[in-house]
């Protein structure tokens, strides 16, 4: 007590931060978990704007048409399908480890691995078939 | 779980200092089970919509089982991204009066969201 009293504040051990360590997988797709959910829920106001046009009618479902087709509207979809299909894919890996499986050191990489190749497989096929839909190659 | 701080009435409660116990963690995994088929549903419904004009969309958004999907996607989706951006807020913002602000945001918005989808759907669903 008496040495509180006397002593100035001492510095405190704190824990160790992020840019501490040194980059990993696991802990690169924990990140992007969260990044991509955070994407996911603003980009629910694209969803919100694309239902409330069909609502509203014609005109206004045009001009959504016009900013999807646009650069800007693509790489926002592209980014919107990425970011769903791996924050998916994340999701059902989390569910497994709630399951108490797969936490070895080898299925931590491989889930890892597996969920960044099913997330951008997953997104290039969508789009090929949304490619497919739209007409193809004209 | 024997800290002397606790009554025994807590201890026996067992919902921890913030009074709700595991109901976050499981409310989170509850909507993200019913998100992976729903999202499925909701991707193959964006696909099947790809390129029709206004009229075929709304036919399609409009039909009872498109249109119960959608909403069973969206209510979801309200619930499960009000519960992360929550647990985001609380991480990372750790003053008091701007976090009571971000998590009030939080709810407003994704009410708002969520009842901007749905009056959309419940509109073309009995408009059509």
């Amino acid at each position: 007590m008496t040495e509180a009293k006397t002593s100035a504040p001492r510095a405190r051990p704190l824990s160790p931060h992020l840019q501490i360590y040194k980059p990993m997988l696991t802990m690169m797709m924990s990140i992007a978990h969260r990044i991509t959910g955070a994407t996911l829920y603003f980009g629910m106001i694209v969803l919100a704007w694309w239902l409330i046009s069909a609502a509203v009618g014609p005109n206004a479902y045009a001009n959504v048409e016009w900013f999807m087709g646009s650069i800007v509207g693509r790489f926002i979809l592209f980014g919107y399908t990425w970011a769903l299909t791996h924050h998916m894919l994340g999701g059902i890996r989390h569910l497994i480890w709630d399951l108490g499986h797969g936490f070895g050191a080898q299925e931590r990489e491989w889930l890892a691995a597996a969920t960044i190749v099913g997330s951008v497989g997953l997104t290039i096929a969508l789009w090929t078939v949304g490619y497919f839909v739209m007409g193809g190659p004209r | 779980m024997s800290a002397p701080h606790r009554t025994p009435l807590s201890q026996v409660r067992g919902l921890g200092a913030a009074r709700s116990g595991t109901s976050h963690f499981w409310q989170q995994r509850v909507t993200s089970v019913a998100l992976i088929s729903l999202s499925i549903a909701f991707v193959i419904i964006v696909l099947l919509l790809l390129g029709r004009t206004h009229a075929g969309v709304i036919q399609i958004l409009g039909s009872p089982i498109v249109a119960i999907l959608m909403l069973l996607f969206i209510f979801t989706t309200a619930y499960h991204m009000w519960l992360g951006m929550q647990e985001i807020i609380i991480d990372y913002i750790h003053d008091d009066w701007m976090k009571l602000m971000l998590l009030m945001t939080n709810t407003f918005f994704c009410c708002a969201v969520g009842l901007a989808c749905t009056f959309a759907i419940l509109k073309l669903s009995f408009t059509v």
